[in-house]
């Protein structure tokens, strides 16, 4: 019986390697993911460029992805291994992420890396984000036209400056409509939890917010927003199968022309490190069609979307005021900078919330 | 009055996974078996339990799904950790690692799909009374099927010889098998039991909690039922009062961050695992609590022939 498993055992090792080895001559792309490419948000998305990227580039490039990935220093271990393997270009998919990846990348110079949402660079690793800011700020102008009651609930991952933006940039819309509009806010600490998601979404909506938005992974949020009749933006991906007279619109991240262009640099050998932070103008995100809400909400939806593309709007527009109270320093000139907006730790005049570690 | 009752169900629903993984579990463990894989076992639940509703419609297989896909995964576990004797932490460890893929497995067809979630009961009169109405007349099958589970298993090891025996073969199997007691089918058989409560428990949550099912939905609340056996120092009652004190500090913390009670939200995530570990250490210093485990737990036994 024990010769049998070894038998086996070998057989199996034996199988994998063999197809590990074949196609060495086409250009090996690594991805590394934080969640299942089935989470129908972040990780999802990030999958959908992938295949659009194998769709494309196929016959000349062999894609390897590794899921469910925690961040901190675990994940080095993961990038290591598609170095390994042979991956000469590989994109790390989360915040988290940022250090490990820069650890590998020194250690690897051969190699290139691409770090979504982080800030450190080296001369083989890039970073790559989306201005998701400038999306919240329309899903703002909307959900302050369709509460009734002046109440947001909104559900966070983290206290970290995307989100915060993110939050930042709904209350300055919505407060152009109604300045009265009130905001909460629940921090779930994680990123993906359907059920701790839905449980924050009820206290939500029992404590009277009738429009939720999350800057968390799973359609939860959105299903229980349906299931109480309330309304609700998605996120990451298209959710309204999960609420179809819930979803008011989602921030679609649509990596796939983005990665197509840095593997095209890569076959080509212009690849160089960059920073890439694409907002409406370039093809890094998207807004999902417009829908539950009357003709004339949708238009001025349409109207900021188009304002913002063609660069005659700016969400984060000077001046702005803090909760202290105190107007914030304008250093991009009519607007805040990107550096600003990238480190953002503070939150804008009318929530009346603490941010977290403040 | 109705945010008090609100709360109240969000509690009950958040508690009832736990309570029923946890209950399972804690079977296992009198009986004297560590079985580290609930976490495994729940999510092969709830991706079964979600394919079988998916498949015909209806919640009632959907769960029979997650209990038989419970069980099987728990009788991996028996065999190897009873029939080969192997280290019960590693085959466990491995359980929920083999668990966590399979499932995935299983549910990629079915994600994005949704389904009708278990109804509420719903009986005229007695359902619309405020405050308690929704609380004790409207809840789902699962949550009454948890209380019954609970007290069938303190009925059954408290009250009846078959418990008594079981019991005995967690804390002395040496005996118990000198005393003619088949220890290794008993134990398979609590083994079993705790696989068919983490597939219910891992079932609820497609079924009923968030109605679709995604890869690693179960988000560690199998290792949470885990910490709840000790907790209850491996008692039926103590494990209801863990299950709904988690359950509520876990909501009351959202609802806190809602109303702006301005505690760092970090804090208030990690409350429910710190009130849990302050209980702990209050039921172990009272005089009529301390530990009070399986004394053969985890221990492997062959017997000899």
């Amino acid at each position: 019986m024990r010769k049998l498993f070894l038998a086996l055992a070998t057989g199996l090792l034996l199988a994998g390697s063999v197809s590990a080895a074949s196609a060495a001559d086409k250009l090996k792309v690594g991805f590394i993911y934080l969640g299942p490419i089935g989470d129908l948000g972040w990780t999802y998305q990030h999958d959908l460029a992938r295949q659009a990227l194998v769709k494309e580039l196929g016959d000349k490039i062999e894609t390897t992805y590794l899921e469910n990935v925690p961040e901190g220093p675990d994940a080095e271990r993961s990038i290591e291994q598609l170095v390994r393997a042979g991956n000469k270009l590989i994109f790390t998919t989360s915040f988290g992420y940022m250090d490990p990846t820069l650890k590998v990348a020194k250690k690897y110079p051969n190699v290139h890396f691409e770090h979504a949402t982080g800030y450190k660079r080296n001369p083989n690793m890039s970073t790559y984000s989306a201005k998701w800011w400038q999306g919240r700020y329309i899903q703002g102008l909307i959900a302050a036209k369709m509460s009734k009651s002046g109440v947001l609930g909104y559900i966070g991952s983290f206290p970290i400056p995307e989100v915060v933006s993110g939050i930042n940039a709904t209350m300055l819309a919505a407060q152009t409509i109604n300045p009265g509009i009130k905001v909460k806010i629940i921090w779930a600490n994680t990123w993906f939890d359907p059920g701790k998601e839905a449980d924050a979404a009820k206290a939500l909506i029992d404590q009277g917010a009738d429009v939720i938005m999350q800057h968390t992974d799973s359609p939860a949020a959105m299903q229980i927003a349906s299931e109480r009749g309330k309304l609700a933006f998605g996120q990451d991906s298209e959710m309204i199968k999960f609420g179809p007279k819930t979803q008011l619109t989602s921030i679609l991240d649509t990596w796939g022309p983005y990665y197509i262009e840095r593997v095209k640099a890569e076959l080509a050998g212009t690849w160089k490190s960059e920073d890439s932070w694409g907002g409406l103008d370039s093809h890094m995100f998207a807004m999902a069609p417009y829908t539950n809400m009357p003709d004339e909400v949708k238009k001025m939806a349409e109207d900021a979307q188009a304002a913002i593309t063609a660069g005659k709007l700016h969400p984060f527009k000077c001046p702005i005021v803090g909760q202290d109270g105190k107007p914030v320093e304008c250093k991009g000139g009519d607007h805040l900078d990107d550096g600003q907006i990238l480190g953002m730790n503070f939150y804008v005049k009318g929530i009346d919330d603490k941010l977290p570690g403040k | 009055m109705e945010l008090v009752e609100a709360i109240i169900l969000a509690v009950l629903a958040a508690s009832t996974p736990l309570l029923i993984a946890a209950t399972g579990e804690l079977v296992t463990e009198r009986s004297g078996v560590l079985n580290l894989g609930v976490e495994g076992m729940m999510i092969v639940g709830a991706a079964c339990g979600f394919a079988g509703a998916w498949l015909t419609g209806s919640i009632f297989i959907g769960a029979l799904f997650g209990i038989v896909a419970g069980t099987m995964m728990s009788l991996i576990f028996a065999l190897m950790a009873l029939g080969l004797a192997v280290n019960q932490v590693a085959t466990g460890l491995a359980l929920t690692i083999l668990g966590v893929g399979l499932s995935g497995l299983i549910g990629a067809r079915f994600v994005g799909e949704r389904i009708t979630p278990a109804v509420h009961l719903s009986i005229p009169g007695l359902t619309d009374i405020p405050l308690v109405g929704r609380v004790l007349f409207g809840e789902d099958a699962f949550v009454y099927v948890s209380i019954a589970l609970v007290v069938g298993v303190w009925w059954f090891l408290y009250r009846t010889r078959a418990g008594l025996i079981l019991r005995a073969c967690g804390d002395n199997h040496v005996s118990a098998h000198a005393l003619g007691y088949p220890v290794l089918r008993i134990r398979t058989f609590a083994v079993m039991f705790g696989g068919a409560c983490a597939g219910l428990a891992g079932a609820y949550l497609p079924l009923a909690y968030t109605p679709f099912f995604i890869p690693g939905m179960t988000a560690g609340r199998g290792w949470i039922a885990l910490a709840l056996v000790v907790f209850s120092s491996w008692r039926p009652g103590r494990l209801v009062v863990g299950a709904y004190l988690f359950g509520a500090v876990t909501i009351l913390q959202l609802h806190a961050q809602g109303w702006g009670v301005g505690i760092p939200s970090q804090f208030m995530s990690a409350l429910p695992y710190l009130a849990t570990i302050i209980v702990l250490v209050m039921l172990s210093r009272a005089r009529s609590g301390g530990s009070t485990a399986p004394a053969a737990l985890g221990t492997v036994f062959v017997p000899d022939r």
